[in-house]
């Protein structure tokens, strides 16, 4: 179970991704307030999810990339079932795209905004939720309403 | 010969087995059941059967959702094979069917039985489908990985939001309603009231569909299919073996399998439609016929969003023009629709057989045995669709040649 520590506010249970040399830049980075992607340093492609090869050009040379933070809000639902125990029903699970690359998205979840003000298109940036599980410190990028 | 080698195979027979919504039978003696009826209707017998092919094989997790695979249908009929395939990796639930074809015109096998059988109804009992959840709903020490480590962590953990999210961008971009969408399951429970295998018959309004609670918006409950339990199967037989068939078979006359795009829920280049698109459209490419021509359309439903991407997909009407193809539900009715929808009652009101119940009833209706719901006229070419999002497999098929 995630655990808590009791000085923090309470965050709701999530269930965490398995970190990986691939994937730990992305899931980790949030500690420094950054969204980092895998991108290829031989031609600039944001290769996500990653896998070890880049998709355009082949080349193994690839390195987590800091991105803006920045995104539009491509889609969204409300979700009112309850599949697990988790953040209190309904919440926003929303597809956003990042400005960085066309076609670049992250499923994600919407905070900090009354469902009725989603908008399709409009412009949102990232915040991290904490959360220590034995060894590992991961940050899950969630999407706001842009200040 | 035409170089489109699915022309040289045909559906010989189909059969199920008792479907229901919890059974609580052994979901091997279900697979046998519908198998068994599969290799009688086509005339044959089981030394006839030298290939079978299933979809998705064994499979513990999730529950129920895969109730035998080839070797346990094999060794319980003692089959003598030629070929066999199992596998969850294929273009959606009929890929394994068009494996058979493909297995069957290249002459590994004549007669292919093929099959899917599903216990989800009684797995999942009293728990529900959250129960089936990876991390079992539950957590503990469970790390997401894999394909689910982009949507797990975002309480994301089924194909109803992912649907759900673009069916939300469809609407977006076409105008799309529900009451439009809502046309498809209110379609389906009509057409299930004649079907005496279906799961839910009671009729539904358009005011029951819109005020049923939701799932996943744009989604409610009656935009997502039901577990159940029970079979399918079809036996692929080649051409060259019509003379020894019980009755003239279904012929196939195009199959696609198709996947351009990303395999993926979020990062497909457009998520107003999915791998179908690609699917349907190398389909076309490989027979002369056209949508014109379709008279039945058997549309994967696990979400209703599925089934209208499917019917853009095949061209049944434009790319955004499935709200308005589909207002007040006239050009999909059973009785005098244009184009027939999934005239059992889809996975939404007949159960989710998972694909194959689709191809059943395309060539149930071609035959011209659908009884109480059977299509007027005597459709002679229908589509069986399955699969959504990264998965899409689709079969055009013909009474006679």
């Amino acid at each position: 179970m995630t655990e808590t520590a009791s000085t923090e506010p309470a965050v709701p249970f999530r269930i965490l991704p398995a970190l990986t040399d691939l994937n730990r830049e992305f899931w980790t980075a949030g500690a420094r307030g950054e969204l980092r992607f895998l991108r290829c340093n031989a031609c600039g492609y944001y290769n996500h999810p990653p896998t070890p090869v880049c998709p355009r050009c082949h080349s193994k040379d690839l390195a987590p990339h800091t991105v803006s933070g920045q995104a539009t809000l491509h889609t969204y639902t409300v979700n009112h079932q309850a599949w697990m125990p988790g953040p209190e029903l309904p919440y926003v699970i929303a597809i956003v795209e990042l400005p960085e690359q066309e076609g670049l998205r992250l499923t994600t979840n919407i905070v900090n905004c009354a469902i009725d003000d989603l908008a399709i298109g409009m412009p949102m940036q990232v915040t991290f939720e904490h959360h220590t599980d034995g060894e590992d410190e991961i940050y899950i990028p969630l999407f706001e309403p842009e200040a | 010969m035409s170089k489109f080698i699915e022309k040289s195979t045909v559906i010989s027979g189909v059969g199920q087995s008792a479907i229901g919504r919890r059974l609580f039978r052994d979901p091997l003696e279900l697979t046998l059941d519908a198998c068994l009826a599969a290799i009688e209707d086509a005339g044959l017998t089981t030394k006839d059967i030298d290939g079978v092919a299933t979809y998705p094989g064994p499979m513990s997790v999730p529950p129920g959702f895969s109730g035998a695979g080839v070797v346990d249908v094999q060794d319980a009929l003692r089959l003598e094979l030629g070929w066999w395939s199992g596998g969850i990796e294929a273009p959606g639930q009929l890929g394994s069917v068009i494996n058979a074809c493909l297995a069957v015109a290249a002459g590994l096998a004549n007669h292919v039985l093929c099959f899917r059988s599903v216990w989800e109804g009684s797995a999942q009992g009293t728990k529900g489908r959250a129960s089936t959840m990876p991390g079992g709903g539950g957590g503990g020490s469970f790390r997401a990985s894999g394909f689910m480590e982009w949507t797990l962590p975002f309480a994301a953990p089924s194909a109803a939001p992912w649907i759900a999210l673009m069916a939300q961008r469809h609407f977006y971009e076409f105008g799309t309603t529900r009451e439009q969408l809502g046309q498809i399951p209110i379609n389906a429970r009509k057409n299930a009231a004649l079907n005496p295998n279906a799961i839910y018959t009671d009729p539904m309004t358009m005011d029951d569909y819109l005020n049923v609670r939701m799932v996943s918006s744009p989604l409610s409950l009656y935009d997502c299919d039901v577990p159940c339990d029970g079979a399918t199967a079809v036996i692929v037989s080649h051409v060259d073996t019509i003379p020894d068939l019980r009755k003239p078979p279904v012929h196939v006359e195009a199959v696609g399998t198709a996947l351009r795009g990303r395999p993926s829920w979020d990062q497909f280049d457009d998520l107003t439609t999915m791998a179908c698109r690609d699917a349907a459209a190398q389909l076309w490419g490989r027979t002369e016929l056209t949508a014109a021509d379709v008279q039945l359309a058997e549309m994967y439903d696990g979400f209703s969003f599925i089934a209208l991407a499917w019917l853009e997909a095949m061209g049944f009407c434009g790319h955004g023009e499935a709200g308005p193809f589909l207002e007040g539900g006239q050009n999909i009715a059973r009785d005098g629709g244009v184009l027939p929808l999934n005239t059992h009652g889809g996975q939404l009101s007949a159960g989710r057989l998972h694909g194959y119940g689709f191809l059943h009833e395309a060539c149930t209706q071609l035959w011209g045995e659908g009884g109480a719901r059977q299509v007027p006229g005597h459709p002679e070419v229908g589509v069986a669709c399955a699969g959504g999002g990264p998965l899409a497999g689709a079969l055009l098929l013909t009474s006679h040649r």
